[in-house]
């Protein structure tokens, strides 16, 4: 089961989630120690394989370093959640194979702590801890081909 | 159908008389940025998959940026995996240290940006190219392999925005805070996954070096491109200096193109500004804030580390002493000459600055002037976020060069009106 860890933020950016000063490597392991480091130091420490990053809009505007999409994988993060995503972080989960779930009221809909259980291919959310059922809009069959193949260079190779 | 420039520019490389917004396209890459943060991973992820082609040496450019010269053990061996990768693949434009800068300055003044052309580049601001009426947008590193090996990437077409620029800009105020004016008003995510056209009178009367700071900043307010139009400007500072292919495909814009979002700024009512921390969006007019205590200014980067930027800034400084640690970082190795050939090195000097080689350096928080816990730094770079030039709770304030040399001297946020 995964637990969510809800952010009550709008523009969560590339610097918050893997900070330049760990740029000067691509090493996933190294890179995911310090997930989310500075919005919150403790970030790593609470989260559990499989949980869920729940924000508002904006989710990872500024750089566009995919060690933020690295990092959250490397630290086993199952997916984010948020009302919107700025454009190259979500291209560049996309193209990881990491799937970013667009979800207007995010953070009003899911508390934090809350345990939640993913059907990507339904588009649903279950708030186990609410016991209420959330839709999302399923990425488009595009998208979701490169995300099934395992992000874009497979998907390239495949093709 | 009318189209906007960005449409045009896109069917084209698409292949297609017409596209509109919205559209998916597979569109021929004319250019490729590549720097040494997200070019590195890229060639490892080329290399596991097997793929050993890059599809055309010519249509790449490298330069190391951020981390040169190398600033510690990990980032030299990024160097090393780029430098190595980027002499067996015989890389036609590889810029190494010595004549390497940070990477928008470097490429429009090297002559690798042509108006009319798709150039993606492994970084944010690869926006800047814009401002030569090109289809330029940031791609991560993925993205970025994809490119390199086949020449083609995906895009959706965006919807364009239209900003109109009237009147002149008043002394004191340059482009910089047109574009922070934009981002105040419309927000950081105001232009997500939109073009960012910018046309009106005022930009006739700007530079291309002043065009390239607006460009640049299209993605602090989410933008997908930026966009100026080709003028005279644009022809004069294009003529002689292109490398490999000279002739190129002016595009316009339609009168009766489509638009989501038409404002108009009217420069000759803008006053300096400063965005506040931590977001680009926080402007605050200078009358306003003044007196902010600061503990660092920073003249540098690929918004505001051109050679008109480092004049302004030594125009103020001229006979002066600074207050608080100045560094100022000319954004490529002409750049640095030419600050030296104009004098402008001594005028730094003599004020008590210190003059950097091209690097990113501090902007991003590499290194060459991280803040510690509690530190304010005025600056010309691009964002502001938490952490962005060193510990979490250290703070940056964005702003022209003209404010950042008038805050070192008084040590606190100022207005350069009186120095002009």
């Amino acid at each position: 089961m995964a637990k969510a860890h809800v952010y009550q933020r709008d523009h969560v950016n590339t610097d918050e989630i893997i900070p330049a000063r760990y740029l000067n490597t691509d090493d996933t392991a190294e890179l995911a120690k310090h997930c989310m480091e500075d919005l919150d130091a403790e970030f790593v420490k609470k989260c559990g394989a499989g949980d869920v990053i729940v924000c508002g809009d904006d989710f990872g505007c500024g750089s566009s370093r995919e060690h933020a999409v690295w990092a959250i994988q490397g630290a086993r993060v199952g997916a984010v959640i948020a009302h919107s995503f700025a454009r190259i972080f979500y291209r560049n989960c996309i193209n990881c194979g990491f799937y970013p779930i667009e979800l207007a009221g995010a953070i009003d809909k899911i508390n934090d702590g809350d345990e939640l259980d993913i059907d990507y291919e339904a588009g649903t959310i279950d708030n186990k801890s609410q016991g209420k059922t959330i839709q999302f809009t399923p990425l488009p069959d595009f998208a979701l081909e490169i995300i099934h193949d395992g992000g874009l260079l497979e998907h390239i190779k495949k093709k | 159908m009318p189209m906007t420039i960005t449409e045009k520019i896109l069917a084209r490389a698409a292949g297609k008389t017409s596209i509109r917004a919205g559209d998916l396209i597979n569109a021929k890459i004319d250019m490729i940025m590549c720097h040494d943060v997200t070019t590195p991973p890229a060639i490892t992820m080329l290399k596991e998959h097997g793929i050993d082609n890059v599809f055309d040496p010519e249509k790449i450019v490298v330069t190391p940026d951020h981390f040169q010269p190398a600033k510690d053990i990990k980032s030299a061996e990024l160097h090393k995996r780029l430098d190595q990768w980027a002499k067996e693949k015989k890389i036609r434009y590889y810029y190494k240290l010595g004549r390497a800068g940070v990477c928008h300055a470097l490429l429009p003044e090297q002559g690798h940006i042509r108006p009319g052309e798709v150039i993606v580049g492994g970084d944010s601001h690869t926006c800047t190219y814009g401002a030569f009426g090109a289809f330029s947008t940031g791609i991560g590193s993925t993205d970025l392999a994809a490119a390199i090996a086949t020449g083609i990437l995906w895009f959706k077409v965006p919807a364009s925005m239209k900003f109109v620029l009237t009147g002149s800009l008043p002394k004191g105020v340059y482009s910089k805070d047109v574009i922070l004016e934009v981002i105040r008003r419309i927000g950081t995510d105001g232009a997500l996954y939109r073009a960012m056209e910018f046309t009106g009178p005022a930009l006739k009367e700007m530079s291309m070096e002043a065009r390239m700071t607006i460009t640049n900043m299209a993605i602090e307010a989410g933008g997908k491109n930026g966009i100026i139009g080709f003028d005279e400007t644009t022809k004069a500072y294009l003529n002689g200096r292109l490398k490999g292919k000279t002739e190129y495909t002016v595009f316009e814009s339609d009168p009766d193109a489509r638009y989501v979002h038409e404002d108009t700024v009217d420069c000759s009512k803008l006053e300096p500004i400063v965005a506040f921390p931590h977001l680009p969006s926080g402007g605050r007019p200078i009358s306003q804030c003044a007196g902010k205590v600061m503990d660092q200014a920073y003249i540098g980067s690929c918004t505001n580390g051109r050679i008109e930027d480092l004049r302004i800034a030594a125009e103020i400084l001229k006979d002066t002493e600074v207050r608080i640690r100045t560094i100022v970082v000319p954004a490529t190795p002409e750049i640095w000459k030419q600050a030296l050939d104009e004098g402008l090195a001594e005028i730094f000097y003599e004020a008590g600055c210190v003059v950097s080689a091209p690097t990113c350096g501090a902007c991003l928080g590499g290194f060459m002037g991280i803040l510690a816990e509690g530190e304010r730094c005025i600056s010309t770079t691009n964002r502001n976020f938490v952490g962005r030039m060193g510990h979490p709770r250290s703070e940056v304030y964005l702003a022209s060069p003209a404010i950042a040399a008038a805050s070192a001297i008084e040590g606190k946020l100022a207005d350069p009106r009186k120095y002009l």
